[in-house]
């Protein structure tokens, strides 16, 4: 408004261009309110450039569909849904000022979206200001519960643990001797954190423990390969748990097949694997490393194979894949649904008080249930790669994993608890029975 | 190779079965073990694998076989296993005979984990000592020689006895050793015999081998022993500085690929081509292209995919430079920042197309046949597609090289590189040869892209991990010069591998840039800084 | 125009207009943010201060680029590193003053520090919970890492691309080691979750808006000092520098000592930036370090007009508000082909960028008969001439 006063005034400066620019998002911005009054909008916060744009567009995609489904089955509480998309590039700055401009310009009920913690830090205070809700789809560090979040991606008990207990069970191979390899960023260097403290827990000695860190896009992974396979020469049974990130994995995956490390010798079970980063490298050489997610696309369940059938239509792709954070992203979006259905409210106290509690079905067979903590219940997998670039689940949880907010295993978080709906609390320390962190 | 003996034992088994199935008599530990495959737990399927390995029935070897290739199935409902050949019929895996009815509705194949297929390993290794065909028995001899099964010594013994070739002879000896020294019950004498085995075998597992023997050894075998490893860390210490070398030599290779072509297009024009990355990104995707088509179309060409790829990747690359050269960076000649920015630009659209093209993830190329896998040369294990780019890279550097000293073109270049001015008097289109000279340079990066999609990420940040680097390799070698390009990447490859066991690899990198800093400090215009009135801007 | 009071030197027509638009929105934006209520048409919202508050930090940051490129002559790839530096510097102090308020109510250590197991404060956190020291840091750390690399890189006469390069590989390393998170700065989440400044809460309306009239002063102030700098004598040299170094030398000016100087003043400028950004975009991350970044600074300044301060900073609103505009709605998958558009269409089309496009053209007007004489004239201050860009 104030910009385009400011132009009446003096059109003959070189400022048109920014004023002219001005009025045109003005008039953009008038088009869409037009037409708010009968849809639900829902912000969908993923970049679609930059690095990391080979993992988050799919999850657009992904919540794409979810509305268009919905809109189908005629839309939530009589209202269609609108999306609102908007690129944050890959630009952790940019994240929060475009999660400000969806809440605050857009007025949109919901966002779907960050892939990095770093993205979903960038976006907190935002979120906590305007008082909006975010649904976060993907596996992180945990050490964090945040009223206005919903965190759908599993947490480190509901991944690496258990797939660590796997590794370290008979049937995974009694694995004795661990390499942690990741990329040097939080995930990885908690991950590790815990994993450690848990490996130790368990009896594991110092000396077996061997981690490694190297830089976002490493390519040159000839040294590191080697030395694994010097480590794992000892003697006793070797198992790496990778928490490299994306673009970093394939060549480590090529270096692995070219040197002859077969998952008979040395298993590698990867977090940050899925069949999307699968779809990105001849598999062959790969036959049996393994991965830990929460849902596999191969996992047969009748939810599951209606669900790819219905997104390779939408995306009129026919090998299109489906992974991990998608399903998660499915469950946040049925979860929503629920709770605005439930008090018939897009009011974002409302909603958010009613989804502790709600259950949605996850497309493995089994029914998921937000819980207090504002983490979800799920049940955990261990998939082996095949050679089409699909898993071969070979081992899952007897039944579903509540994700844990703050892990047992680290000396600052042990004593913190999480509670939303009885104690109001993210980080509720049980010893000095104090809520810790409020600033206001 | 391994698929390749594969078919041919299982080929030799197939034959086999025919043979013997007449004579099977009913109801053995074989047909016992049998109905474990049908319960779909790894548990039993391991139990049956290791009943069906000792069972001593001739069918036993095709159907470890077949459920190692995930050609063995069961039903459930009925109880029964079957044995898919290659051309997808059915063999009954009770009887050995070709399966006729209708096969059952609940048809699944035998699932197979990590753990089984140690099994199945070990069991192979056990059956396939004796195998016909030497490669084979050679893994065989290695997978004894790491489980050190003290059952599987008079099978090793016998299979010493009748072994010919020397390599696999060796290994068995060595295996034998392995297993000697891992008992519990083996005299001094042969521990000490077989102490000298393994210090000639000298490697990583020789090592471990050795330290694990038990404290409380007899005192001559314990300084055996000691002797023994001290030689085995002393080789072994010597190998890693080789294997330093190489992995350095090979990384240098990787960064003189990925910036010759922009020691070329910096050097003769002065052009800060941002887009470089771009031009290699370009040569990946073609590469991706070119092996798209071979899969659907022509599969059996697949390992001549980068034949085709490698030409197709330099037309496109040059093509793309030329068009940039022809309507943008001729505008900009005497204003290197100003191009600097214009071609950010021009990569930032090049990277954004491509992603809309061919969308945001990750493409499948796949390495050749002869560019997968491995071989051990002494002490090290030198990787094929490793090696290969290696070759590659000097081929692309003589070649190079070669064309700007023997061909008309070459000289023209060389020309306008000294003085611009003095070539455009003397009758030299110099307009023309930037053109030509931005297309090389561009061209040679495509195939570098070519290369790289061998060892990389296909995506379209491909090109974004190699600038800097590339940038980095130019400017410390000096602008304008390809053999400061050479020894500048060789050494920054070669530093970085041996800062990087013991920096780790970010401080490795971070060690080499604030060198490159500092060095350029030294020379400000790199280590081979070309001489002349022309480099005075 | 040489016989002009040095006042009157300062402030031509340009900058005078500059300085009351800035002051205009210094008041006019937390006026209307403030007291209009927010149903009113004349309402500005939150997120438009908080947008304009960032761009005013990047101006400041296209500001401190343009005084070395824009009269120097030195290309700095790497300036992102001191604006991230400054801007760490902030964070730092922002981090300790969230004191027992973190997650895990640690009252000394942040929080990245306990859960990794940190048992104490680096050393390099001491002081940073008093707010003088952490602003001396802000101007000190960048000044002094400015001052060190400058005095190695002019002293050996590393000059155009290379300086270009090495000011990459400065920034490409300091990225690569603020990701290790045993460096002690959270590695790649960076310092975030801040809560107060000064005793003031960061995400108040009030707060925001003091940080957004903070911020445009402080723009003001730099840029009157860049003027001083560019219209004194001091500023004939540095001109004098760009368009042929080897002949200034020879001229008897010590080189070095000049570029130096003005190379130091724009990494604090460049810090001063990053420190305002930090607290209003809430995270200070690696991220900042990256190369790219440096160059989208450089590239703002090139819209705008290389060798026009005002310049600088409209070229710095312009792309970022295009970089906003096209990020959201329907636009969003193209933008970078309108991004990367907009560089190649700016040096090709437009090399002196806007303001330098509009002060040619208004010459022409002025005096149509004598054009090209004009021109030359025109060239000697405010824009380079082509051939002499190195």
């Amino acid at each position: 408004m104030f910009t385009s006063i400011q132009t009446a005034a003096q059109r003959s400066t070189s400022r048109k261009w920014l004023s002219a620019a001005a009025g045109v998002a003005l008039v953009a911005g008038a088009v869409q309110s037009a037409s708010a009054q009968e849809t639900i909008k829902v912000g969908v916060l993923h970049s679609l450039s930059g690095t990391m744009a080979i993992s988050e567009t799919t999850l657009k995609d992904t919540v794409l569909f979810m509305i268009d489904e919905q809109n189908k089955k005629g839309g939530v509480n009589g209202k269609k849904l609108e999306a609102v998309v908007v690129d944050p590039a890959s630009n952790w700055p940019l994240f929060a000022e475009k999660a400000r401009e969806l809440i605050s310009k857009d007025k949109v009920a919901v966002v779907f979206g960050c892939w990095t913690s770093v993205s979903r830090k960038s976006v907190l205070p935002v979120f906590k200001e305007l008082n909006s809700i975010l649904f976060y789809p993907v596996q992180y560090e945990g050490e964090e519960s945040e009223r206005n979040v919903f965190y759908t991606g599993a947490a480190p008990n509901q991944q690496a643990i258990p797939a660590v207990d796997y590794l370290m069970s008979k049937e995974g191979g009694a694995v004795k001797r661990w390499v942690l390899a990741g990329t040097d960023y939080v995930y990885p260097r908690t991950t590790n954190k815990i994993l450690e403290a848990y490996l130790k827990s368990k009896g594991v000695k110092q000396e077996d423990i061997m981690i490694n860190y190297t830089p976002f896009g490493h390519s040159d992974w000839q040294t590191i390969v080697s030395d694994i396979k010097k480590f794992g020469s000892a003697g006793k049974k070797t198992g790496v748990v990778s928490t490299i990130n994306g673009d970093a994995n394939v060549p480590f995956y090529k270096e692995l097949g070219n040197q002859g490390i077969k998952a008979t010798d040395i298993p590698v079970v990867a977090f940050s694997v899925g069949e999307e980063e699968l779809a990105g490298l001849d598999t062959k050489p790969l036959l049996g490393h393994l991965a830990a997610w929460n849902y596999f696309q191969s996992v047969k369940s009748a939810g599951n194979s209606e669900f790819i059938k219905k997104w390779q239509e939408f995306t009129k792709n026919p090998k299109r894949v489906t992974n991990d954070p998608m399903e998660a992203t499915v469950i946040g979006f049925n979860m929503w649904v629920k709770a605005v259905e439930k008090v018939k409210s897009t009011d974002a106290d409302k909603v958010i008080d009613a989804l502790p509690g709600i259950e949605a079905a996850n497309l493995t067979g089994g029914t998921s249930k937000m819980l207090p903590n504002h983490h979800i219940t799920k049940p955990v997998f261990v998939g082996e790669i095949k050679a089409d670039g699909q898993f071969d689940v070979v081992w899952k949880t007897k039944g579903l994993v509540p994700g844990d907010a703050w892990t047992d295993f680290l000396p600052g978080s042990k004593d913190l608890d999480s509670d939303w709906v009885k104690l109001k609390c993210g980080n509720y320390n049980t010893v000095t029975k104090k809520c810790g962190g409020q600033a206001s | 190779m391994v698929k390749f003996h594969d078919r041919i034992v299982a080929l030799v088994f197939a034959i086999g079965l025919l043979v013997v199935a007449a004579g099977l008599a009913h109801a053995g530990p074989y047909e016992d073990a049998l109905e474990k495959f049908t319960t779909d737990e790894f548990a039993d399927t391991a139990e049956a694998v290791t009943e069906v390995a000792t069972s001593g029935s001739p069918l036993a070897a095709p159907l470890i076989a077949a459920l190692q290739d995930g050609r063995l199935q069961f039903s459930a409902k009925d109880k029964k296993v079957f044995i898919k050949t290659a051309d997808d019929k059915l063999i009954d895996a009770e009887t050995g005979k070709p399966f006729d009815g209708t096969p059952p509705d609940d048809l699944d194949t035998v699932r197979v984990n990590n753990r089984l297929r140690g099994v199945i390993e070990a069991a192979n290794g056990a059956l396939t000592l004796m195998a016909p065909d030497a490669g084979k028995r050679y893994e065989s001899a290695q997978s004894v020689f790491k489980s050190r099964d003290a059952a599987v010594l008079p099978a090793v013994e016998k299979a010493l006895e009748a072994e010919k070739v020397a390599r696999v002879k060796k290994i068995l000896n060595e295996a034998r050793a392995a297993i000697l020294l891992a008992a519990d019950d083996t005299s001094a004498p042969d521990r000490i015999a077989a102490i000298e085995v393994i210090r000639a075998r000298g490697d990583q597992d020789s090592l471990a081998l050795l330290q694990s023997l038990p404290a409380d050894l007899p005192a001559d075998v314990r300084a055996t022993a000691n002797g023994a490893i001290k030689t085995v860390e002393r080789n072994l210490a010597l190998w890693n500085t080789v294997q330093n070398l190489w992995y350095g030599l090979s990384l240098g290779s990787v960064l003189l690929l990925a910036a010759i072509g922009l020691a070329i297009t910096f050097g003769v024009m002065g052009v800060i081509n941002m887009a470089h990355g771009e031009m290699v990104m370009l040569g990946a995707y073609t590469t991706y292209v070119v092996q798209d088509v071979i899969r659907t179309s022509y599969p059996g060409l697949f390992d001549y995919s980068l034949a085709f790829a490698l030409p197709l990747a330099f037309l496109v690359a040059a093509i793309v430079g030329i068009i940039i050269e022809r309507t943008v960076i001729r505008f900009l000649y005497g204003r290197p920042l100003e191009t600097l920015l214009a071609t950010w630009g021009i990569s930032l659209v090049l990277m954004q197309a491509v992603r809309a093209v061919f969308g945001p993830t990750n493409k499948e190329v796949g390495n050749p046949s002869w560019m997968s896998g491995a071989f051990d040369l002494g002490g090290i294990l030198i990787t094929y597609n490793r090696m290969w780019i290696i070759v590659f890279t000097g081929i692309v550097f003589v070649a190079l090289l070669a064309m700007l000293r023997f061909t008309r073109l070459g000289l023209e270049m060389r020309a306008v590189t000294q003085n611009r001015q003095m070539a455009a008097a003397v009758g030299i289109r110099t307009a023309r040869i930037d053109a030509l000279t931005f297309g090389l340079g561009s061209g040679i990066a495509g195939i570098a892209g070519v290369a790289l999609s061998q060892i990389d990420n296909v995506s379209p940040n491909l090109g974004q991990g190699y600038i800097i680097d590339s940038f980095m390799v130019v400017v410390f070698g000096g602008v304008g010069n390809l053999w400061g390009t050479l020894v500048g990447a060789l050494t920054l490859g070669i530093a970085n591998k041996f800062l990087e066991p013991f920096a780790g690899a970010v401080l490795a990198k971070i060690a080499i840039l604030v060198f490159i800093i500092l060095f350029i400090q030294k020379r400000p215009r790199g280590m081979f800084a070309l001489k002349g009135r022309a480099i005075e801007a | 125009m040489m016989s002009a009071h040095p006042l009157i030197r300062l402030l031509d027509r340009g900058s005078t207009l500059f300085l009351v638009l800035l002051g205009a929105f210094a008041i006019a934006i937390p006026v209307l943010n403030l007291l209009m209520p927010a149903g009113s048409a004349l309402h500005v919202s939150t997120y438009f201060v908080a947008l304009f508050g960032k761009y005013v930090c990047y101006g400041l940051l296209a500001l401190s680029i343009d005084l070395i490129w824009g009269y120097v002559g030195i290309l700095s790839l790497g300036h992102g590193a001191f604006f991230a530096l400054g801007g760490y510097a902030m964070g730092m102090y922002l981090m300790r003053q969230i004191g027992d308020r973190g997650v895990y109510a640690n009252p000394i250590l942040p929080d990245f520090m306990v859960f990794l197991n940190w048992s104490e404060l680096p050393i390099f956190w001491y002081g940073f919970n008093n707010f003088a020291y952490a602003m001396l840091m802000v101007l000190l750390v960048p000044g002094l890492l400015a001052f060190v690399f400058g005095w190695f890189a002019f002293r050996s006469r590393v000059t155009g691309v290379y300086l270009s390069i090495i000011t990459q590989a400065m920034t490409y390393a300091l990225l690569l080691g603020f990701f290790r998170n045993n460096f002690g700065f959270g590695g790649n989440n960076g310092l975030t979750d801040f809560k107060d400044i000064l005793g003031f809460n960061v995400q108040a309306d009030g707060t925001r808006n003091a940080l957004l009239v903070i911020s445009c002063l402080m723009l003001a102030l730099c840029f009157l000092v860049c003027r001083a700098i560019v219209t004194s004598k001091f500023g004939k040299v540095l001109i004098g520098i760009r368009d042929a170094e080897s002949r200034t030398r020879f001229l008897g000016y010590r080189v070095e000592a000049y570029k130096l100087f003005v190379f130091t003043v724009s990494a604090c400028m460049a810090g001063i930036a990053g420190a305002l950004y930090v607290p209003q975009v809430g995270i200070i991350n690696p991220g900042e370090f990256a190369p790219a970044n440096s160059i989208e600074a450089v590239i703002w300044v090139a819209v705008g007009g290389r060798g026009t301060l005002t310049g600088a900073v409209l070229g710095a609103f312009v792309v970022n508000y295009a970089k906003t505009f096209f990020t959201s709605g329907f636009l969003a998958p193209y933008w970078l082909f309108m991004l990367g558009g907009l560089f190649i269409g700016t040096t090709l089309f437009m090399p002196r960028g806007i303001i330098g496009t509009y002060n040619n053209w208004r010459a022409n007007q002025a005096d149509k008969k004598d054009a090209a004489r004009d021109n030359a004239k025109n060239d000697a201050f405010p824009s380079a001439p082509p051939h002499a860009a190195e």
